[in-house]
């Protein structure tokens, strides 16, 4: 059974269609890369897998079941979680609170939710700054705190919005190495990402977006030498 | 350590000394005490919540005319009467919360339509001869009838009302700590992000609007039977919203006694400003501008912001 | 009700209106500026209205006439408060900047409650009782001046935003605040401009009706909230919507008196407020930032 059915969705906005009859499947277990030149409506599809949008033509559906017309937090309930392109964390409230936020997706009680919490930071390599206000923390760990968080609500399926954006390369290997770690935990992984080595070495399947459609899908190699691909990059180089 | 034996302290002393202030102290102290209570009541929706209500007196009033009108009318003690207020003014206010929340209403727009919704009321009691019109209600005979909410002396009212404050102290506190007060905090910082997190971020705000305009209501029912007369102006005017985030703003919005200390900041200086210059309604108001403007610039996390920077 | 009285009721409604889209102008400007509700407008008319009494009570100025100096005057008074209070305080929260222009309204009202106490004071010019009938409606000439006036304030406002240097430099901060920056504009001083601009454009609201509102501490504070609903009718930072804003919400408030007792009126006007909030929150003629 696949995790998540994207089927034929179409959003537009007034006279602007950001995305058309795009379709795409997740199987569990999978790590899928979602790369297309900048307007592409990446983004947009991952708004409207985590409900912040609502498709204009289409379905999609979450194990089994369609999340159209759900509300984002009832989304992230049934195990579907997204990290922002900007980070955002909880600016005025220490790193574990932050992430017990989320934790406190599953969680019912407070003990319980910093236990989880407290794991997820270890795991991620912010255990040392926990009680560090989110304001003070620099850039690469607001990275991690937001994949912390976004972890702590136990999802079976994570989208990372270009979780690599403004790191070097030192801690672009960091994040990819934490990525492997994450998915190897058993959560399914639908990446965007601009950084074309991480993605290349991380996805085992690449989707192509260029203006709001589907222009190629398959193996990163294969992807990687398909002439439309790389027309929609270069063309859009001008 | 310091911090358990000074509050200590300070709760011994509220209870205890009292009944050895001469009358004004004592009628002072139980201003401080329903201002602070009013604070502490509106910081759950605006200082832990972050949605700052400028309309809290609609719940003020609905519970300062349930209470009384019930006791005009009907005899219902306005011990019950209180606690129908309340119910009143949280139906209300889940109504008009979940309007505003549901429509997206944050920041400046949510505190303008909440402005709006309180004017409305004051505007439909002052036209309504039933309820007593811009003339107010009187709640006459003032002999001491504790069943009824009405005390002989000022101390009696004093212990409620610190009764009160020391409920709603403990009732933020229970919150902050909870799943509740967490998800708060997060949709004060960041709705969105609250959201893709999993809290349910219209439902956390309007269980944080129930508990705000019950309690507010509450605090209505007390001025009425406290004052003995109540008017549209008075309860559904914007002073009463003003004054309740006043106390949380200048006290520390989002913290347990930011409140109630804000009130004791407060209110020496309006006694205080209105004893240097007599004769000159206003001047407390003045201050109070004055004040907010100098915590906003300076101390923009009130004085409990500013004492945590020193623990 | 009457065809006389809905005439009246039509009459008044849009005379007012214009006074309102006038001060509604200023606040809208304010806010496609500095991106505050300035709730300290309503306290800056008040003061504007004190200035005219005061100017006439004194010095037999015509309160027409004294709007060559309260214009100049509260300019320079809201570039001050904008630069002392508003200003330091730019990258505060907005919650807390509202909080400020609050501040600053409690402070200013109650400053006047002191001085000058809460009872109501009138200006009385000569042509005060003036007026003439239109059909069977009744238009008092002050009140028919106050709104061309204020028709031809907002007008001249509108080409000075459309034509001259500084219009344009306050537009494009209003629209892309970094790109104008990067064109060298100076975002501090537009700010302080914009800010005592629409200060100047409530003082004259405030010049304009005296001669046939109260002059009192709290007159303010409902040209306040009127201004409110038509911003947000007019959309927030649309400049003509808040001219025509003025019109509907003088209108729905005039009709609703003739239709309702007593300050009933006003629940016609609030309601429209939350209803226009709750709807259509970019205002009415849209364009206006949303919630």
């Amino acid at each position: 059974m696949t995790l998540l059915d994207v089927d034929c969705v179409t959003k537009h906005f007034g006279g602007l269609t950001a995305v058309s009859r795009f379709s795409l499947s997740v199987a569990p277990g999978e790590m899928v890369g979602l790369i297309g030149p900048n307007g592409a409506g990446k983004t947009t599809v991952f708004h409207l897998l985590s409900g912040f949008h609502t498709p204009t033509e289409g379905d999609i559906r979450f194990k089994g079941v369609s999340v159209v017309g759900v509300k984002p937090h009832a989304i992230c309930r049934r195990g579907l979680a997204r990290t922002f392109q900007i980070v955002q964390p909880f600016m005025n409230l220490s790193v574990l609170d932050n992430v017990m936020i989320g934790a406190f997706n599953r969680a019912a009680e407070v003990a319980a939710a910093r236990r989880r919490a407290v794991d997820v930071l270890d795991f991620v390599g912010l255990g040392a700054r926990r009680d560090v206000p989110a304001r003070e923390l620099t850039l690469p760990d607001r990275k991690r705190l937001e994949m912390a968080r976004a972890l702590a609500t136990q999802p079976e399926m994570l989208l990372l919005d270009e979780v690599m954006s403004g790191l070097n390369p030192t801690e672009i290997d960091e994040i990819i190495r934490l990525i492997r770690q994450i998915h190897a935990q058993g959560v399914s992984l639908l990446i965007i990402e601009h950084v074309m080595r991480a993605i290349m070495a991380l996805s085992q399947r690449i989707v192509v977006l260029h203006h709001g459609e589907q222009i190629a899908e398959g193996r990163p190699q294969v992807v990687a030498r398909d002439p439309k691909v790389i027309e929609a990059y270069l063309g859009d180089e001008t | 350590m310091a911090a358990e034996a000074l509050g200590g302290l300070a709760l011994g002393a509220l209870l205890v000394v009292p009944p050895f202030l001469p009358p004004y102290f004592l009628e002072v102290l139980i201003s401080v005490m329903l201002f602070g209570y009013l604070g502490a009541a509106w910081n759950i929706l605006g200082g832990y919540a972050g949605q700052f209500s400028f309309g809290h007196a609609a719940y003020f009033g609905i519970g300062a005319y349930t209470s009384t009108l019930l006791f005009l009318r009907f005899g219902v003690t306005p011990w019950l009467g209180m606690l129908a207020g309340g119910v009143l003014a949280a139906a209300f206010g889940l109504g008009a919360g979940y309007l505003s929340f549901r429509y997206g209403l944050r920041g400046p727009y949510f505190s303008l339509v909440t402005l709006a919704f309180a004017e409305m009321l004051r505007v439909i009691t002052v036209n309504t001869k039933a309820v007593g019109s811009s003339l107010g209600l009187v709640i006459p005979n003032r002999e001491a009838a504790p069943a009824n909410f009405v005390f002989a002396g000022k101390l009696a009212y004093y212990y409620v009302i610190l009764a009160m404050v020391l409920a709603a102290v403990w009732i933020t506190w229970r919150v902050a700590r909870s799943k509740l007060g967490y998800a708060l905090l997060a949709i004060r910082e960041n709705e969105d992000a609250a959201e893709a997190s999993g809290v349910d971020v219209l439902g956390m705000k309007l269980r944080a609007m129930a508990i705000s305009s019950l309690l507010t209501a509450f605090g209505g029912t007390f001025y009425a039977q406290y004052f003995a007369y109540i008017d549209p102006t008075i309860t559904f005017g914007p002073s009463v919203s003003i004054q309740g985030l006043l106390q949380a703003i200048v006290g520390g919005a989002g913290t347990v006694l930011g409140p109630l200390v804000g009130a004791f900041v407060l209110t020496p200086v309006s006694e205080l400003s209105r004893a240097a210059i007599r004769g000159r309604a206003g001047v407390d108001v003045m201050l109070y501008g004055l004040v907010l403007i100098l915590v906003i610039s300076f101390l923009p996390k009130g004085v409990m912001g500013w004492v945590s920077r020193w623990r | 009700m009457t065809a006389d009285l809905l005439l009246q009721g039509i009459v008044s409604g849009l005379l007012l209106g214009g006074v309102y889209g006038l001060v509604a102008c200023g606040l809208s400007l304010i806010f496609g500026v500095l991106r505050i509700i300035n709730f300290a407008h309503g306290a800056v008319m008040m003061l504007a209205m004190y200035t005219t009494y005061w100017l006439f009570a004194l010095c037999g100025i015509d309160p027409y006439l004294s709007i060559l100096i309260t214009a100049p005057l509260f300019f320079l008074v809201g570039m001050l408060i904008q630069r002392t209070v508003i200003e330091p305080n730019r990258f505060a929260a907005e919650h807390n900047q509202l909080l400020l222009t609050l501040g600053l309204a409690l402070f200013l009202e109650n400053l006047a409650l002191v001085l000058w106490q809460g009872y109501f004071r009138t200006v009385r010019p000569t042509y005060a009782g003036a007026s003439f009938m239109v059909g069977e409606a009744l238009v008092e000439v002050p009140r028919l001046a106050a709104c061309g006036a204020a028709i031809v304030l907002a007008v001249v406002l509108f080409a000075f935003l459309r034509t001259t240097d500084m219009g344009k430099a306050i537009r494009a901060v209003s629209e892309e605040p970094e790109g104008a920056m990067l064109m060298g504009i100076d975002i501090g001083r537009i700010r302080a401009v914009a800010f005592g601009i629409g200060s100047a454009c409530v003082a004259v609201a405030g010049a304009l009706v005296t001669p046939f509102f109260y002059v009192a501490p709290d007159v303010g504070e409902s040209f306040n909230l009127m201004a409110f609903v038509v911003v947000v009718l007019g959309g927030m930072g649309n400049f003509v919507g808040a001219l025509f804003g003025g019109f509907i919400v003088g209108l729905a408030e005039s009709l609703g008196a003739t239709l309702l007792p007593g300050s009933l009126k006003q629940l016609i006007v609030f309601a429209l407020f939350v209803l226009v909030l709750l709807l259509r929150p970019a205002g009415l003629f849209g364009g206006g930032r949303g919630r």
